[in-house]
């Protein structure tokens, strides 16, 4: 048997507060009885607006389930690059901290590389209880193929029933293969992670449709519980007086053959432009006019230390790399402040910076849709009131 | 050269609204597209395959009848066959059982050398299913990528976009790549495109046409589980400055400072 969705005829009084809770367009009224389409997700959005009446169930079936009490712990992937932790890391171990005091069982951390037992000593200097580490020549930074392989292998051997990694382009890349070969839940990109008191499960909670819509998403009957979670929203763990921790060598753990080749890796040339990492960004939009105007956002921008980031209008007019878009189609940020100057606020625009920590909106027309997401705003011609924040900012 | 693309068709978000009442998507008289990021990853398929001389361009889609739409489109710019796979059996799956049910689709096909894929899909935003279909079918994947070099004697050579930069790496053939819009123009529909689409018959499969286990499909085949989906609270308006650049500035900045925020250059040392 499959898993199925259905209306019991009998229980449902025709309200449609179904219909108008389902996402998904998937449910009608024919005579007087709600009818489920084909364009159903399951998603369950209908099943909490007939609390009332229980008249919407679903049946799930359940493929493979693993031995779920087999696993324990939490487990978190050690990304770097260049000697150093992506500062994601930091950020990982401080909701894993918040899990445990829910949730009390060990922290570990994969840790793949070469000479990275210095980073192995910040892991657990940082909370981290075990290092499961590979210290080893072989394993070089930019091609994923490998750590996909060994961080697999060390999941089935260790059994963590939570592993968590970065949402950074590698982190993106390697927890889906990994999450394939072992036949497990993946839920992308998290911006809030927290365990049930009551059944011990993982909820996380992650937003789509260009962040119009949260889901809450559980991976009950399969292990480990896997997530990428978002850079820049949970706060990074501090140094953990005391702590105590060891490294556990998984050297036994053959290395496979490496299907990519790494011919060069290219740093931007421009300190502006990881608008990913920045606290502050400087955003221009079709306002901005002219590709020379953009010389103003980044003297604003060097003057308080901030990346450059741009609206899709910018970026298509060819006055700003595609590398600075910041929206659906662009870059998602999570900055401390984000400056928006003469950009509308578009729906896609919004999906990339809407979580900053505080928006400030820069623009001439008082009812640009920006002004609704921002703290704060300033209605006015960005020509003169850039220049002026320079000026006071220099004091 | 076989190229297969996946393409998937999701809701326009230009006209996604909100309803303000219940708080849920409005998606009446919404028109679905072709995943933004996937219309990059076609023309790069099309572009390929004319650089290279011969070969086909496969586009599939998982998802309702109605993704024929989308596979139509593909066909009028350049896509030689349109494969849909559809079967009430595949609703509802997260990404695992999409990509196990995509990736059977493929194997179906044949040899398949280059797998052409979006970024992510702007419905979902996970970005899972192209690793995923690359898992399944034991092949390497790269994703991000923002430019093919070259491809020659059954390797490919392409830059892979990062944080800071990007990389150059030399993959073997066959791979998983997922595209980012900075990779290439995308082209507008010709005349005869459009008459090809028009009469074009789309393959369609459901999953007694693969050779899948069916446990592994939809709902069944998911073990991720959307228990809660709800609207983010809508933001409280914030303070809006209207008086003249210099007055509007001054207290701009004496609102952060009483938040808080030392707005200017981070003193090193
Ligand atoms: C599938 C899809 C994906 C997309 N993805 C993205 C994406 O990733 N990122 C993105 O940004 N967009 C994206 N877009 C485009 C988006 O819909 C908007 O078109 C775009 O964001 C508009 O950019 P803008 O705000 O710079 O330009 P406009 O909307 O033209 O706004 C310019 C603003 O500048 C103001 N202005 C003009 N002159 C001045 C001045 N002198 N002083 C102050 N203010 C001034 C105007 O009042 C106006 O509000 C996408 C669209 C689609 C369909
Ligand atoms: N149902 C589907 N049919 C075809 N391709 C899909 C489907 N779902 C996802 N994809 C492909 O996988 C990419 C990433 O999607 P996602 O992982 O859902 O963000 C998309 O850009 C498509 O190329």
């Amino acid at each position: 048997m499959s898993s199925s969705i259905r209306v019991i005829d009998e229980k449902c009084i025709g309200c449609g507060l179904c219909i108008r809770a389902c996402p998904f367009a998937a449910i009608t009224l024919v005579n007087k009885k709600a009818v489920i389409n084909e364009q159903c997700t399951f998603c369950g959005a209908c099943i909490d607006a007939c609390k009332k009446y229980q008249a919407i169930v679903i049946t799930r079936q359940t493929f493979e389930a693993h031995d779920v009490s087999a696993y324990k712990g939490i487990c978190i992937y050690a990304e770097h690059r260049m000697g150093q932790l992506s500062t994601v890391v930091h950020e990982i171990i401080g909701a894993a901290l918040e899990l445990k005091k829910v949730h009390d069982v060990p922290l570990s951390a994969i840790l793949l590389g070469n000479k990275v037992k210095k980073l192995a000593d910040e892991l657990i200097a940082h909370g981290v209880d075990e290092v499961w580490m590979i210290d080893n020549p072989a394993i070089g930074d930019f091609a994923e193929d490998i750590h996909t392989e060994l961080v697999t292998e060390i999941l089935n051997e260790k059994k963590p029933e939570i592993f968590l990694g970065g949402g950074t382009i590698m982190g993106r890349s390697l927890l889906p293969k990994v999450a394939s070969k072992i036949r497990t839940g993946l839920t992308a990109d998290c911006t809030e992670l927290e365990i049930d008191p009551d059944t011990r499960l993982l909820k996380q909670t992650r937003p789509a449709f260009g962040g119009n819509i949260m889901a809450t998403i559980l991976c009950q009957n399969h292990r480990p519980q896997m997530a990428t979670v978002r850079h820049k929203v949970m706060k990074a763990a501090g140094i953990q007086e005391g702590h105590t921790g060891q490294i556990i060598d998984m050297s036994h753990i053959k290395i496979p053959k490496a299907e990519i080749e790494v011919l060069g890796f290219v740093e931007e040339e421009s300190d502006t432009v990881n608008i990913a990492e920045a606290d502050f960004i400087v955003s221009g939009g079709r306002g901005i006019k002219d590709p020379k105007n953009f010389a103003l956002l980044h003297e604003l921008a060097k003057e308080i230390d901030a990346a450059v980031g741009a609206s899709r209008a910018a970026v298509d007019a060819g006055w700003i790399p595609y590398s600075h878009q910041v929206g659906q189609t662009g870059k998602t940020v999570n900055p401390k402040i984000y400056i928006a100057c003469g950009i509308s606020g578009a729906i896609q625009h919004l999906a990339g910076m809407k979580s900053s920590d505080m928006i400030i909106a820069i623009n001439s027309d008082r009812n640009a849709p920006i002004f609704d997401v921002a703290d704060y705003g300033i209605v006015g011609d960005l020509f003169e009131v850039i220049p002026e924040l320079i000026k006071q900012v220099k004091g | 050269m076989n190229i297969v693309v996946c393409i998937k068709q999701v809701p326009d978000t230009t006209d996604v609204k909100i309803n303000p009442e219940t708080n849920t998507l409005i998606r009446e008289g919404v028109a679905s597209i072709i995943n933004p990021f996937d219309v990059y990853a076609l023309e790069e398929g099309v572009r390929i395959k004319e650089r290279q001389g011969g070969g086909t361009v496969t586009v599939m889609s998982m998802g309702p009848p109605q993704a024929d739409v989308s596979l139509r489109e593909a066909i009028s710019v350049g896509a030689d066959e349109a494969i849909l796979l559809s079967d009430r059996a595949f609703a509802g799956a997260d990404t695992l059982a999409t990509a196990y049910t995509l990736a059977a689709g493929i194997k179906k096909l044949g040899d398949a050398d280059i797998i052409l894929m979006g970024r992510q899909a702007i419905d979902g935003d996970t970005g899972q299913v192209g690793p995923e279909v690359a898992e399944n079918m034991g092949i390497p994947h790269i994703t991000d990528v923002r430019k093919i070099e070259e491809i020659k004697d059954g390797y490919i050579t392409l830059e892979r976009m990062l944080e800071e930069g990007y990389v150059r790496l030399k993959v073997k053939l066959p791979i998983v790549m997922t595209v980012v819009k900075e990779i290439n123009e995308p082209r507008l529909p010709s005349l005869r495109g459009k008459m090809n689409a028009k009469k074009k018959e789309i393959t369609v499969w459901g999953a007694p046409d693969l050779d899948i286990n069916t446990q592994r499909l939809g709902l069944t085949g998911s073990p991720t589980q959307v228990v809660k989906i709800f609207t983010p609270p809508k933001p409280e308006g914030g303070k809006i400055f209207e008086g003249g650049a210099s007055e509007a500035v001054n207290e701009l900045i004496k609102e952060l400072q009483g938040a808080g925020i030392r707005f200017g250059r981070k003193k090193e040392g």
